[in-house]
């Protein structure tokens, strides 16, 4: 998988919040198998700013490449600031463009998100944008000059998995050549190979992993069913039918009827 | 003089950006910086001056999804 000049082996991308503690999140990170994980920037105490370095050092050994991420921001304006200063921090140009539009779907802002990545894709900056499956919208991201889309399978954290899976569908059919990321809203693995099956380039997910009873052992069951998902979508699956057909020959059957031929 | 950092008030009597991140205690940490809601640059914050009233906001990686 290519992003935007970079070959990508791994389809799982992996989110590093909510683990119940730094070596649960190291350990995650490598049974995932994923080269890719998202981070973000918060506010740093003065005096003793030690919290977010102890997280850079983690980070660093990880070996991940690293998407840092606008979560939070609600407004364009913001959103760019947020990219600059992570472009400085992180030292990379990728950037996981949210715009918040409301705070109890966490639904991408259209207008704001669009506005933004034509301004920071003019900047030299490498945009994923968190977006939703509306085709208009992916049209006018490509248009500003984003290379990758990430349209949501449901709202944050919310493990729904695929929630409008026909419109996705027909996202993916439209843009086939235009690597699409499902992020956000997977809750299980089978969502997230449902996903690879129909076709998407890759899955984001944080929640699903970080919250799980064995956070370990759930990353490393996303990762086999991404590689699942995707080895099905590349085979090529079968057409669904309505009625029964049987999958033992029929031909050469014995006639085993009592008393003479039916 | 005073200014808002990170949304609480705090006194200072650094002149820039940079003299203000050292008497406030950040050291060497991996951090970002924003003037009134713009992007600072860490070659910028030396002749970057703080006026009374400023917003400064100073950042650090954290968990993210």
């Amino acid at each position: 998988m290519r992003l935007y000049d970079i070959d990508v082996q791994s389809r799982l991308l992996l989110g590093t919040a909510q683990y119940p503690s730094p070596q649960v999140l190291t350990k995650a990170i490598a049974a995932s198998g994923c080269d890719i994980i998202t981070v973000s920037l918060r506010r740093e105490a003065a005096r003793g700013a030690t919290a977010g370095n102890g997280f850079w050092s983690l980070l660093q050994a990880s070996g991940a490449r690293l998407l840092p991420n606008t979560a939070g921001c609600h407004s364009a304006r913001e959103a760019i600031t947020t990219a600059q200063m992570a472009r400085e921090v992180f030292g990379t140009n990728w950037i996981k463009l949210e715009v918040i539009g409301h705070a109890d779907t966490l639904q991408p802002d259209p207008f704001a998100l669009v506005e933004a990545a034509q301004i920071l894709c003019a900047d030299g900056f490498q945009v994923f944008p968190y977006t939703t499956e509306d085709l208009i919208v992916a049209e006018r991201l490509l248009d500003a000059g984003c290379k990758v889309l990430m349209p949501w399978g449901a709202p944050i954290g919310s493990g729904q998995g695929l929630r409008h899976a026909e419109a996705l569908a027909s996202m993916r059919r439209y843009f086939p050549q235009v690597p699409l990321i499902i992020d956000a809203g997977l809750g299980a693995p089978s969502q997230a190979a449902r996903a690879m099956e129909m076709g998407f380039d890759a899955v984001l997910l944080n929640t699903a992993v970080a919250k799980a009873g064995d956070p370990v052992a759930m990353a490393r069951a996303f990762g086999q069913a991404v590689e699942a998902g995707r080895i099905a979508y590349e085979a090529g699956l079968m057409p669904p039918r309505n009625m029964a057909v049987p999958s033992t020959p029929v031909l050469g059957m014995a006639d085993l009827n009592l008393g003479g031929r039916a | 003089m005073r200014i808002e950092l990170n949304g609480s008030q705090c006194e200072i009597s650094a002149a820039t950006l940079a003299e203000a991140l050292v008497e406030l205690g950040y050291g060497a940490a991996a951090l970002a910086t924003a003037l009134n809601g713009a992007f600072i640059a860490a070659t910028a914050r030396p002749t970057t001056p703080l006026h009374d009233g400023d917003r400064v906001e100073v950042l650090t990686p954290m968990q993210g999804g």
